[in-house]
Protein backbone atom coordinates (compact mmCIF):
# COMPACT_ATOMS: atom_id res chain seq x y z
CA UNK A 1 0.00 0.00 0.00
CA UNK A 2 1.14 3.42 -0.42
CA UNK A 3 2.19 5.04 2.56
CA UNK A 4 1.02 2.77 5.47
CA UNK A 5 -1.58 5.41 6.35
CA UNK A 6 -5.27 3.84 6.57
CA UNK A 7 -7.10 7.29 6.23
CA UNK A 8 -6.06 10.04 4.30
CA UNK A 9 -8.36 12.92 4.72
CA UNK A 10 -7.45 16.59 3.02
CA UNK A 11 -9.63 19.76 2.78
CA UNK A 12 -12.72 17.63 3.18
CA UNK A 13 -16.01 19.71 2.69
CA UNK A 14 -19.84 18.64 3.04
CA UNK A 15 -22.23 21.32 2.88
CA UNK A 16 -25.99 21.01 2.81
CA UNK A 17 -28.87 22.65 2.45
CA UNK A 18 -28.13 25.93 4.44
CA UNK A 19 -24.74 24.42 6.65
CA UNK A 20 -21.80 23.20 6.34
CA UNK A 21 -21.58 20.05 8.47
CA UNK A 22 -17.26 19.68 7.53
CA UNK A 23 -15.62 22.39 6.49
CA UNK A 24 -12.11 22.18 5.30
CA UNK A 25 -11.36 18.68 7.23
CA UNK A 26 -7.84 17.02 6.94
CA UNK A 27 -6.36 14.57 8.90
CA UNK A 28 -4.59 11.12 8.76
CA UNK A 29 -5.31 8.27 10.59
CA UNK A 30 -1.94 5.42 10.49
CA UNK A 31 -2.55 1.10 10.42
CA UNK A 32 -3.52 -0.44 13.53
CA UNK A 33 -4.32 2.83 15.67
CA UNK A 34 -7.43 3.11 17.58
CA UNK A 35 -8.73 6.87 16.69
CA UNK A 36 -11.55 8.67 18.97
CA UNK A 37 -12.88 11.35 17.39
CA UNK A 38 -14.40 13.56 19.93
CA UNK A 39 -17.07 16.37 19.80
CA UNK A 40 -20.24 18.15 20.60
CA UNK A 41 -23.48 16.96 18.60
CA UNK A 42 -23.42 18.47 15.26
CA UNK A 43 -19.56 19.15 14.72
CA UNK A 44 -19.66 16.99 12.02
CA UNK A 45 -18.47 13.46 13.38
CA UNK A 46 -21.50 11.71 11.79
CA UNK A 47 -21.36 13.44 8.52
CA UNK A 48 -17.21 12.31 8.24
CA UNK A 49 -17.96 8.83 8.61
CA UNK A 50 -20.69 8.64 6.39
CA UNK A 51 -18.60 10.35 3.45
CA UNK A 52 -15.66 7.54 4.91
CA UNK A 53 -17.77 4.77 4.57
CA UNK A 54 -19.14 5.86 1.49
CA UNK A 55 -22.79 6.73 1.93
CA UNK A 56 -22.80 10.18 0.78
CA UNK A 57 -19.76 11.81 -1.47
CA UNK A 58 -18.25 15.43 -0.04
CA UNK A 59 -18.83 18.74 -1.66
CA UNK A 60 -15.19 18.96 -2.31
CA UNK A 61 -11.81 17.39 -0.64
CA UNK A 62 -10.73 14.60 -0.66
CA UNK A 63 -10.58 11.10 1.17
CA UNK A 64 -8.67 8.12 1.03
CA UNK A 65 -8.75 4.22 2.66
CA UNK A 66 -6.07 2.44 2.27
CA UNK A 67 -4.74 4.97 -0.22
CA UNK A 68 -8.18 3.80 -2.47
CA UNK A 69 -10.30 7.01 -3.15
CA UNK A 70 -13.67 7.18 -1.64
CA UNK A 71 -15.50 8.39 -4.75
CA UNK A 72 -13.79 6.65 -7.36
CA UNK A 73 -13.06 3.40 -5.84
CA UNK A 74 -16.49 3.00 -3.70
CA UNK A 75 -17.10 -0.67 -3.71
CA UNK A 76 -13.26 -1.42 -3.23
CA UNK A 77 -13.03 0.48 0.07
CA UNK A 78 -16.49 -0.83 1.36
CA UNK A 79 -14.96 -3.98 1.12
CA UNK A 80 -12.24 -2.84 3.05
CA UNK A 81 -14.59 -1.11 5.72
CA UNK A 82 -16.47 -2.29 8.60
CA UNK A 83 -19.16 0.80 9.32
CA UNK A 84 -22.21 0.41 12.26
CA UNK A 85 -24.11 3.99 12.18
CA UNK A 86 -25.48 5.64 15.32
CA UNK A 87 -28.23 3.42 16.92
CA UNK A 88 -27.13 0.64 15.15
CA UNK A 89 -29.99 0.31 12.66
CA UNK A 90 -30.64 -4.03 12.34
CA UNK A 91 -33.46 -6.13 10.79
CA UNK A 92 -35.70 -6.60 13.60
CA UNK A 93 -37.52 -9.32 11.77
CA UNK A 94 -34.50 -11.51 11.39
CA UNK A 95 -32.58 -14.17 13.50
CA UNK A 96 -29.07 -13.33 14.47
CA UNK A 97 -27.20 -15.73 12.57
CA UNK A 98 -29.34 -15.48 9.94
CA UNK A 99 -28.83 -11.42 9.73
CA UNK A 100 -24.58 -12.02 10.08
CA UNK A 101 -25.25 -14.45 7.54
CA UNK A 102 -27.45 -12.09 4.97
CA UNK A 103 -24.58 -9.85 5.83
CA UNK A 104 -21.78 -11.81 5.09
CA UNK A 105 -23.20 -12.54 1.75
CA UNK A 106 -23.88 -9.61 1.06
CA UNK A 107 -20.26 -8.10 1.38
CA UNK A 108 -19.41 -10.60 -0.83
CA UNK A 109 -18.09 -13.49 1.32
CA UNK A 110 -18.14 -16.98 -0.30
CA UNK A 111 -21.00 -19.30 1.31
CA UNK A 112 -18.41 -21.72 2.83
CA UNK A 113 -15.82 -18.45 4.21
CA UNK A 114 -19.29 -16.43 5.62
CA UNK A 115 -20.13 -19.40 7.11
CA UNK A 116 -16.91 -20.12 9.02
CA UNK A 117 -16.58 -16.13 9.60
CA UNK A 118 -19.57 -16.20 10.90
CA UNK A 119 -18.93 -18.81 13.92
CA UNK A 120 -16.12 -16.55 14.38
CA UNK A 121 -17.55 -13.23 14.86
CA UNK A 122 -20.66 -14.98 16.89
CA UNK A 123 -17.56 -16.19 19.38
CA UNK A 124 -15.30 -13.09 19.43
CA UNK A 125 -18.71 -11.06 20.02
CA UNK A 126 -19.94 -13.42 22.74
CA UNK A 127 -23.50 -14.25 20.80
CA UNK A 128 -23.45 -18.05 20.93
CA UNK A 129 -26.07 -17.80 23.38
CA UNK A 130 -28.32 -15.87 21.51
CA UNK A 131 -27.49 -16.84 17.59
CA UNK A 132 -31.06 -18.49 17.02
CA UNK A 133 -32.94 -15.58 18.96
CA UNK A 134 -34.80 -13.03 16.78
CA UNK A 135 -32.73 -9.85 16.96
CA UNK A 136 -35.80 -7.89 17.76
CA UNK A 137 -36.13 -9.69 21.14
CA UNK A 138 -32.62 -8.83 21.95
CA UNK A 139 -31.37 -6.36 25.17
CA UNK A 140 -29.79 -3.20 23.85
CA UNK A 141 -25.77 -5.12 24.96
CA UNK A 142 -26.33 -7.99 22.59
CA UNK A 143 -28.30 -5.90 20.01
CA UNK A 144 -24.87 -3.89 19.93
CA UNK A 145 -22.78 -6.55 19.81
CA UNK A 146 -24.72 -8.25 16.75
CA UNK A 147 -24.21 -4.44 15.30
CA UNK A 148 -20.18 -4.70 16.07
CA UNK A 149 -20.78 -8.74 14.98
CA UNK A 150 -21.87 -7.42 11.07
CA UNK A 151 -19.00 -4.84 11.17
CA UNK A 152 -16.31 -7.50 11.53
CA UNK A 153 -17.98 -9.68 9.34
CA UNK A 154 -16.00 -9.35 6.04
CA UNK A 155 -12.61 -9.04 8.13
CA UNK A 156 -12.28 -5.45 7.46
CA UNK A 157 -9.30 -3.50 7.64
CA UNK A 158 -10.69 -0.37 8.76
CA UNK A 159 -13.79 0.09 11.66
CA UNK A 160 -16.30 2.68 12.04
CA UNK A 161 -17.99 3.06 14.54
CA UNK A 162 -20.15 5.59 15.16
CA UNK A 163 -21.15 5.86 19.00
CA UNK A 164 -21.03 1.92 19.66
CA UNK A 165 -21.81 2.24 23.80
CA UNK A 166 -24.50 5.34 23.45
CA UNK A 167 -27.44 4.10 25.67
CA UNK A 168 -25.99 1.02 26.83
CA UNK A 169 -25.17 0.19 31.03
CA UNK A 170 -22.01 0.46 32.74
CA UNK A 171 -21.29 -3.70 32.70
CA UNK A 172 -22.26 -3.80 28.77
CA UNK A 173 -20.19 -0.75 28.10
CA UNK A 174 -16.99 -2.39 30.00
CA UNK A 175 -17.85 -5.69 27.48
CA UNK A 176 -18.37 -3.32 24.49
CA UNK A 177 -15.07 -1.66 25.54
CA UNK A 178 -13.09 -4.45 26.21
CA UNK A 179 -14.20 -5.89 22.78
CA UNK A 180 -13.07 -2.61 20.59
CA UNK A 181 -9.53 -2.69 22.38
CA UNK A 182 -9.22 -6.34 21.25
CA UNK A 183 -10.02 -5.25 17.68
CA UNK A 184 -7.40 -2.75 17.82
CA UNK A 185 -5.02 -5.55 17.85
CA UNK A 186 -5.92 -6.43 14.34
CA UNK A 187 -7.90 -3.38 13.01
CA UNK A 188 -7.79 0.23 12.69
CA UNK A 189 -10.68 1.66 14.25
CA UNK A 190 -12.74 5.15 14.23
CA UNK A 191 -14.79 5.16 16.77
CA UNK A 192 -16.34 8.36 17.63
CA UNK A 193 -18.44 9.15 21.31
CA UNK A 194 -19.36 11.67 23.93
CA UNK A 195 -18.22 9.31 26.93
CA UNK A 196 -14.47 10.54 27.69
CA UNK A 197 -13.00 8.18 29.97
CA UNK A 198 -14.14 5.35 27.37
CA UNK A 199 -11.69 7.53 24.80
CA UNK A 200 -9.14 7.80 27.79
CA UNK A 201 -9.22 3.65 27.88
CA UNK A 202 -9.16 2.84 24.60
CA UNK A 203 -7.82 5.19 21.96
CA UNK A 204 -4.23 5.63 21.17
CA UNK A 205 -5.13 8.77 19.59
CA UNK A 206 -7.53 11.61 19.95
CA UNK A 207 -9.03 13.86 16.82
CA UNK A 208 -11.18 16.73 18.18
CA UNK A 209 -14.28 18.03 16.34
CA UNK A 210 -15.31 21.63 16.70
CA UNK A 211 -17.83 23.08 13.64
CA UNK A 212 -16.94 21.00 11.24
CA UNK A 213 -13.12 21.21 11.59
CA UNK A 214 -10.26 19.32 14.20
CA UNK A 215 -9.06 21.51 17.11
CA UNK A 216 -7.16 19.35 18.58
CA UNK A 217 -5.23 15.82 17.52
CA UNK A 218 -2.93 14.10 19.72
CA UNK A 219 -2.46 11.05 22.22
CA UNK A 220 -4.48 11.56 24.89
CA UNK A 221 -1.52 11.44 27.23
CA UNK A 222 -0.01 14.72 24.87
CA UNK A 223 -3.15 16.20 25.27
CA UNK A 224 -2.93 16.16 28.93
CA UNK A 225 0.45 17.55 29.11
CA UNK A 226 1.41 20.48 31.55
CA UNK A 227 -1.43 21.33 34.38
CA UNK A 228 -0.65 22.31 37.66
CA UNK A 229 1.83 21.39 40.36
CA UNK A 230 0.49 21.62 44.15
CA UNK A 231 2.68 22.00 46.67
CA UNK A 232 2.87 23.37 50.53
CA UNK A 233 5.43 23.79 52.12
CA UNK A 234 6.44 25.47 55.36
CA UNK A 235 8.00 28.46 54.37
CA UNK A 236 7.51 32.58 55.08
CA UNK A 237 5.27 33.83 53.07
CA UNK A 238 7.66 36.31 51.11
CA UNK A 239 10.75 33.88 50.76
CA UNK A 240 8.33 32.05 49.24
CA UNK A 241 7.10 33.82 46.22
CA UNK A 242 10.22 35.13 45.30
CA UNK A 243 11.84 31.53 45.19
CA UNK A 244 8.60 30.45 43.17
CA UNK A 245 9.12 33.72 40.63
CA UNK A 246 12.70 32.31 39.95
CA UNK A 247 11.45 29.38 38.42
CA UNK A 248 11.34 29.21 34.54
CA UNK A 249 8.04 28.04 33.04
CA UNK A 250 5.27 28.62 35.09
CA UNK A 251 3.15 30.86 33.72
CA UNK A 252 0.78 31.46 36.87
CA UNK A 253 1.78 31.29 40.49
CA UNK A 254 -0.99 31.92 43.62
CA UNK A 255 0.60 31.40 47.37
CA UNK A 256 -1.76 31.25 49.71
CA UNK A 257 -1.99 30.27 53.48
CA UNK A 258 -3.11 26.97 54.66
CA UNK A 259 -3.02 25.79 57.85
CA UNK A 260 -0.16 26.16 60.56
CA UNK A 261 2.81 27.54 58.98
CA UNK A 262 1.96 25.83 55.75
CA UNK A 263 1.35 27.95 52.54
CA UNK A 264 -0.29 26.27 49.43
CA UNK A 265 1.21 27.29 46.10
CA UNK A 266 -0.35 26.15 43.34
CA UNK A 267 1.58 26.67 39.96
CA UNK A 268 0.51 26.49 36.45
CA UNK A 269 2.77 25.01 33.75
CA UNK A 270 3.78 25.89 30.61
CA UNK A 271 3.32 22.42 28.40
CA UNK A 272 5.40 19.44 28.66
CA UNK A 273 6.78 20.80 32.06
CA UNK A 274 7.31 18.84 35.45
CA UNK A 275 8.65 21.49 38.12
CA UNK A 276 8.06 19.07 40.88
CA UNK A 277 12.04 17.73 41.45
CA UNK A 278 12.92 21.49 40.81
CA UNK A 279 10.56 21.89 43.93
CA UNK A 280 11.73 19.44 45.95
CA UNK A 281 15.60 20.56 45.58
CA UNK A 282 14.66 24.14 46.35
CA UNK A 283 13.05 23.23 49.68
CA UNK A 284 15.88 20.84 50.46
CA UNK A 285 18.55 23.90 49.83
CA UNK A 286 16.44 26.17 51.92
CA UNK A 287 15.69 23.62 54.47
CA UNK A 288 12.00 24.35 54.14
CA UNK A 289 9.12 22.00 55.03
CA UNK A 290 7.21 19.90 52.55
CA UNK A 291 4.03 18.02 53.30
CA UNK A 292 2.55 18.29 50.00
CA UNK A 293 4.06 17.87 46.67
CA UNK A 294 1.80 16.70 43.39
CA UNK A 295 1.03 17.18 40.06
CA UNK A 296 -2.62 18.06 38.87
CA UNK A 297 -3.41 16.54 35.12
CA UNK A 298 -6.14 18.37 33.36
CA UNK A 299 -8.87 15.69 32.92
CA UNK A 300 -9.55 15.04 29.19
CA UNK A 301 -12.83 16.41 29.92
CA UNK A 302 -11.39 19.99 31.03
CA UNK A 303 -9.69 19.93 27.03
CA UNK A 304 -12.66 18.67 24.91
CA UNK A 305 -14.50 21.68 27.36
CA UNK A 306 -12.15 24.15 26.69
CA UNK A 307 -11.65 23.32 22.57
CA UNK A 308 -15.17 22.97 22.15
CA UNK A 309 -16.83 25.57 23.78
CA UNK A 310 -18.56 27.79 21.60
CA UNK A 311 -16.46 31.44 20.74
CA UNK A 312 -17.88 33.75 23.24
CA UNK A 313 -18.94 31.63 25.95
CA UNK A 314 -17.50 32.09 28.87
CA UNK A 315 -16.17 29.26 31.39
CA UNK A 316 -18.34 29.18 33.97
CA UNK A 317 -16.02 27.01 36.37
CA UNK B 1 -24.98 -10.63 -8.35
CA UNK B 2 -24.43 -12.29 -5.71
CA UNK B 3 -26.03 -9.50 -3.69
CA UNK B 4 -28.75 -9.72 -6.08
CA UNK B 5 -29.64 -12.90 -4.89
CA UNK B 6 -29.02 -12.47 -1.21
CA UNK B 7 -30.93 -9.15 -1.23
CA UNK B 8 -33.93 -10.98 -2.72
CA UNK B 9 -33.92 -13.74 -1.23
CA UNK B 10 -33.87 -11.43 2.05
CA UNK B 11 -36.42 -9.29 0.77
CA UNK B 12 -38.93 -12.42 -0.24
CA UNK B 13 -38.49 -13.68 2.97
CA UNK B 14 -39.30 -10.83 5.11
CA UNK B 15 -42.99 -11.01 3.14
CA UNK B 16 -43.08 -14.13 5.25
CA UNK B 17 -41.98 -13.76 8.29
CA UNK B 18 -44.19 -9.84 8.83
CA UNK B 19 -48.33 -10.10 9.18
CA UNK B 20 -48.16 -7.74 5.91
CA UNK B 21 -47.43 -10.89 4.02
CA UNK B 22 -50.18 -12.70 5.14
CA UNK B 23 -52.69 -10.18 5.32
CA UNK B 24 -52.10 -9.59 1.53
CA UNK B 25 -52.70 -13.35 0.65
CA UNK B 26 -55.50 -13.94 2.92
CA UNK B 27 -56.74 -10.51 1.67
CA UNK B 28 -56.77 -11.77 -1.85
CA UNK B 29 -57.91 -15.17 -1.82
CA UNK B 30 -60.75 -13.78 0.18
CA UNK B 31 -61.42 -11.88 -2.56
CA UNK B 32 -60.80 -14.47 -5.38
CA UNK B 33 -63.09 -16.57 -3.34
CA UNK B 34 -65.75 -14.18 -3.63
CA UNK B 35 -65.15 -13.23 -7.35
CA UNK B 36 -65.79 -17.33 -8.11
CA UNK B 37 -68.60 -17.40 -6.49
CA UNK B 38 -69.51 -14.85 -8.84
CA UNK B 39 -68.22 -16.49 -11.39
CA UNK B 40 -70.11 -19.65 -11.00
CA UNK B 41 -73.44 -17.47 -10.53
CA UNK B 42 -72.80 -15.89 -14.30
CA UNK B 43 -72.45 -19.41 -15.19
CA UNK B 44 -75.32 -21.06 -13.81
CA UNK B 45 -77.95 -18.35 -15.60
CA UNK B 46 -77.52 -18.77 -18.63
CA UNK B 47 -75.14 -20.06 -21.28
CA UNK B 48 -71.98 -17.17 -22.74
CA UNK B 49 -69.88 -17.39 -25.15
CA UNK B 50 -67.17 -16.05 -22.92
CA UNK B 51 -64.16 -17.97 -21.37
CA UNK B 52 -63.41 -18.15 -17.80
CA UNK B 53 -60.82 -15.76 -17.72
CA UNK B 54 -62.94 -13.46 -19.48
CA UNK B 55 -65.75 -13.77 -16.75
CA UNK B 56 -63.04 -13.23 -14.11
CA UNK B 57 -61.15 -10.66 -15.20
CA UNK B 58 -64.60 -8.34 -16.46
CA UNK B 59 -65.49 -8.38 -12.38
CA UNK B 60 -64.12 -6.13 -10.52
CA UNK B 61 -62.64 -8.02 -8.36
CA UNK B 62 -59.64 -8.40 -10.26
CA UNK B 63 -58.99 -4.51 -9.97
CA UNK B 64 -59.80 -4.47 -6.60
CA UNK B 65 -57.01 -6.89 -5.76
CA UNK B 66 -54.52 -5.53 -7.83
CA UNK B 67 -55.43 -2.02 -6.66
CA UNK B 68 -55.09 -2.76 -3.17
CA UNK B 69 -52.28 -5.87 -2.87
CA UNK B 70 -49.96 -3.54 -4.84
CA UNK B 71 -49.34 -0.64 -1.95
CA UNK B 72 -49.38 -2.98 0.28
CA UNK B 73 -46.59 -5.20 -0.63
CA UNK B 74 -44.01 -2.73 -2.07
CA UNK B 75 -45.08 -0.35 0.80
CA UNK B 76 -42.39 -1.12 3.26
CA UNK B 77 -39.84 -1.77 0.43
CA UNK B 78 -38.09 1.34 1.06
CA UNK B 79 -39.41 3.38 3.22
CA UNK B 80 -39.07 0.69 6.41
CA UNK B 81 -35.25 0.48 5.11
CA UNK B 82 -34.97 4.27 5.72
CA UNK B 83 -36.98 4.79 8.75
CA UNK B 84 -34.86 2.03 11.03
CA UNK B 85 -31.66 3.16 9.21
CA UNK B 86 -31.11 0.07 7.75
CA UNK B 87 -30.45 1.90 4.56
CA UNK B 88 -27.64 3.30 5.57
CA UNK B 89 -25.88 -0.32 6.40
CA UNK B 90 -27.36 -1.60 3.41
CA UNK B 91 -25.51 0.82 1.25
CA UNK B 92 -22.12 0.83 2.54
CA UNK B 93 -22.07 -2.78 1.64
CA UNK B 94 -20.37 -3.34 -2.06
CA UNK B 95 -23.88 -3.65 -3.40
CA UNK B 96 -25.03 -1.23 -6.15
CA UNK B 97 -27.95 0.70 -6.13
CA UNK B 98 -29.11 -0.88 -9.27
CA UNK B 99 -28.63 -4.36 -7.83
CA UNK B 100 -30.49 -3.10 -4.50
CA UNK B 101 -33.80 -1.17 -6.73
CA UNK B 102 -34.08 -4.68 -8.97
CA UNK B 103 -33.55 -7.24 -6.10
CA UNK B 104 -36.34 -5.22 -4.26
CA UNK B 105 -38.77 -4.91 -7.59
CA UNK B 106 -37.88 -8.88 -7.92
CA UNK B 107 -38.63 -9.63 -4.48
CA UNK B 108 -42.54 -7.88 -5.10
CA UNK B 109 -42.70 -9.86 -7.99
CA UNK B 110 -42.53 -12.88 -6.90
CA UNK B 111 -44.50 -12.48 -4.05
CA UNK B 112 -47.23 -11.13 -6.19
CA UNK B 113 -46.84 -13.84 -8.60
CA UNK B 114 -47.21 -15.88 -5.28
CA UNK B 115 -50.64 -14.57 -4.33
CA UNK B 116 -52.46 -14.91 -7.74
CA UNK B 117 -51.23 -18.52 -7.81
CA UNK B 118 -55.00 -19.25 -5.83
CA UNK B 119 -56.87 -18.25 -9.20
CA UNK B 120 -55.01 -21.04 -10.93
CA UNK B 121 -56.13 -23.54 -8.77
CA UNK B 122 -59.38 -22.03 -9.22
CA UNK B 123 -59.49 -22.19 -12.94
CA UNK B 124 -58.55 -25.90 -12.77
CA UNK B 125 -61.77 -27.13 -10.53
CA UNK B 126 -63.90 -26.12 -13.08
CA UNK B 127 -62.47 -27.42 -16.00
CA UNK B 128 -64.38 -30.86 -15.12
CA UNK B 129 -67.26 -29.00 -15.57
CA UNK B 130 -66.83 -27.18 -18.46
CA UNK B 131 -69.53 -28.04 -21.25
CA UNK B 132 -67.23 -26.53 -23.69
CA UNK B 133 -63.75 -27.48 -23.93
CA UNK B 134 -62.64 -23.59 -25.13
CA UNK B 135 -64.03 -22.15 -21.87
CA UNK B 136 -61.28 -23.22 -20.11
CA UNK B 137 -58.55 -22.82 -22.78
CA UNK B 138 -55.14 -23.44 -21.20
CA UNK B 139 -53.84 -20.59 -23.73
CA UNK B 140 -56.67 -17.75 -22.62
CA UNK B 141 -55.79 -18.83 -19.26
CA UNK B 142 -51.62 -18.76 -19.73
CA UNK B 143 -52.51 -15.04 -21.56
CA UNK B 144 -54.73 -13.98 -18.76
CA UNK B 145 -51.96 -14.78 -16.41
CA UNK B 146 -49.42 -13.50 -18.54
CA UNK B 147 -51.74 -9.88 -18.44
CA UNK B 148 -51.87 -10.42 -14.56
CA UNK B 149 -48.06 -10.55 -14.17
CA UNK B 150 -47.56 -7.59 -16.72
CA UNK B 151 -50.04 -5.66 -15.32
CA UNK B 152 -48.21 -6.42 -11.83
CA UNK B 153 -45.22 -5.82 -13.34
CA UNK B 154 -45.83 -1.85 -13.99
CA UNK B 155 -47.90 -1.48 -10.24
CA UNK B 156 -44.48 -3.49 -8.28
CA UNK B 157 -42.72 -0.92 -9.97
CA UNK B 158 -45.02 2.26 -9.26
CA UNK B 159 -44.82 0.31 -6.05
CA UNK B 160 -41.40 0.65 -5.41
CA UNK B 161 -40.95 4.64 -6.70
CA UNK B 162 -43.22 5.69 -4.44
CA UNK B 163 -41.51 3.79 -1.22
CA UNK B 164 -38.11 5.12 -2.09
CA UNK B 165 -39.80 8.63 -1.62
CA UNK B 166 -40.36 8.44 1.50
CA UNK B 167 -40.01 7.02 4.99
CA UNK B 168 -42.89 6.61 6.00
CA UNK B 169 -44.76 3.42 5.27
CA UNK B 170 -48.50 5.13 5.42
CA UNK B 171 -47.38 7.92 2.89
CA UNK B 172 -45.45 5.23 0.40
CA UNK B 173 -49.07 3.11 0.33
CA UNK B 174 -50.77 6.49 -0.41
CA UNK B 175 -48.59 7.69 -3.58
CA UNK B 176 -48.52 4.30 -4.73
CA UNK B 177 -52.48 3.61 -4.43
CA UNK B 178 -53.31 7.36 -6.11
CA UNK B 179 -50.75 6.34 -8.73
CA UNK B 180 -52.72 2.71 -9.73
CA UNK B 181 -55.86 4.27 -9.14
CA UNK B 182 -55.29 7.33 -11.99
CA UNK B 183 -53.79 5.08 -14.36
CA UNK B 184 -56.95 2.75 -13.94
CA UNK B 185 -59.49 5.96 -14.00
CA UNK B 186 -57.94 6.46 -17.68
CA UNK B 187 -59.41 3.29 -18.95
CA UNK B 188 -62.99 5.03 -18.12
CA UNK B 189 -61.59 8.38 -19.85
CA UNK B 190 -61.03 6.70 -22.82
CA UNK B 191 -64.24 4.96 -22.56
CA UNK B 192 -66.46 8.37 -21.55
CA UNK B 193 -65.02 10.52 -24.07
CA UNK B 194 -66.96 11.04 -27.15
CA UNK B 195 -65.99 9.18 -29.98
CA UNK B 196 -64.30 11.66 -32.50
CA UNK B 197 -61.33 10.86 -33.84
CA UNK B 198 -58.47 13.05 -31.87
CA UNK B 199 -54.93 12.10 -30.75
CA UNK B 200 -55.57 12.30 -26.93
CA UNK B 201 -58.18 9.99 -27.46
CA UNK B 202 -56.25 7.27 -29.53
CA UNK B 203 -53.76 7.95 -26.69
CA UNK B 204 -56.23 7.18 -23.58
CA UNK B 205 -57.01 4.28 -25.59
CA UNK B 206 -53.78 2.77 -25.94
CA UNK B 207 -53.47 3.23 -21.91
CA UNK B 208 -56.66 1.61 -21.06
CA UNK B 209 -55.69 -1.32 -18.94
CA UNK B 210 -59.36 -2.55 -19.18
CA UNK B 211 -59.05 -3.05 -22.58
CA UNK B 212 -55.74 -4.67 -22.65
CA UNK B 213 -57.02 -7.36 -19.72
CA UNK B 214 -59.92 -7.92 -22.06
CA UNK B 215 -57.79 -8.67 -25.00
CA UNK B 216 -55.50 -10.91 -22.77
CA UNK B 217 -58.29 -12.57 -21.26
CA UNK B 218 -59.69 -13.46 -24.58
CA UNK B 219 -56.13 -15.00 -25.29
CA UNK B 220 -55.18 -12.29 -27.34
CA UNK B 221 -50.77 -11.28 -26.76
CA UNK B 222 -50.92 -7.84 -28.53
CA UNK B 223 -46.90 -7.06 -28.34
CA UNK B 224 -48.00 -3.37 -27.59
CA UNK B 225 -49.27 -4.70 -24.52
CA UNK B 226 -46.12 -5.83 -23.88
CA UNK B 227 -44.62 -2.91 -24.87
CA UNK B 228 -46.59 -0.49 -23.05
CA UNK B 229 -46.29 -2.16 -19.50
CA UNK B 230 -42.98 -3.66 -19.55
CA UNK B 231 -41.64 0.40 -20.65
CA UNK B 232 -43.29 1.69 -18.21
CA UNK B 233 -42.32 -0.24 -15.76
CA UNK B 234 -38.79 0.40 -16.59
CA UNK B 235 -39.71 3.93 -16.13
CA UNK B 236 -40.73 3.92 -12.73
CA UNK B 237 -37.86 1.47 -12.15
CA UNK B 238 -35.23 4.22 -13.57
CA UNK B 239 -37.11 7.03 -11.47
CA UNK B 240 -36.73 4.30 -8.14
CA UNK B 241 -32.58 4.23 -9.06
CA UNK B 242 -32.62 7.90 -9.37
CA UNK B 243 -34.51 8.64 -6.10
CA UNK B 244 -31.86 5.84 -4.73
CA UNK B 245 -28.78 7.33 -5.89
CA UNK B 246 -30.53 11.27 -4.96
CA UNK B 247 -28.68 10.82 -1.74
CA UNK B 248 -24.80 11.71 -3.51
CA UNK B 249 -26.47 14.76 -4.81
CA UNK B 250 -27.65 15.95 -2.15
Amino acid sequence: MTNGMMIEVSDLTKRYAGTTAVNGLSFTVGRGEIVGLLGRNGAGKTTTMRILSCFMPATSGSARVSGLDVFKDADEVRRRIGYMPENNPLHQDMRVREYLKFRARLKGLSRSRSRERVDRVVEQCGLGDVSKRIIGQLSKGYRQRVGLADALVHEPELIILDEPTIGLDPNQIRSVRQLIKELGNHHTVLISTHILPEVEMTCSRVLIMKGGKIVAADTPDNLQKGGQVVAEIAAPMKDLKEAMEDLSGVTHLSVAAAEGEYQRCTLTLADGLDLRPEIFKLVKERGWKLRELARVRPSLEDIYIRLTRPEGEEENS
Amino acid sequence: MQAYLTLTRRELGSFFVSWIGYVVIAGSIFLMGLSFVSLLETLQNEATPMPVAEIFLESYYFWLILLFSAPVITMRLFSLEKYSGTFETLMTTPVGDLEVVLAKFTAAMFFYAATWLPLLAFILLLRPFASNASMVDTGAIGSAFLGIFLIGTLYMAMGCFASSLTQSQIVAAMISFALGIGLFIVSYLSESLPLQKSWANDLLACASMKVHMQDFARGMVDTRYIVFYLSLSAFFLFLTYRVVESRRWK
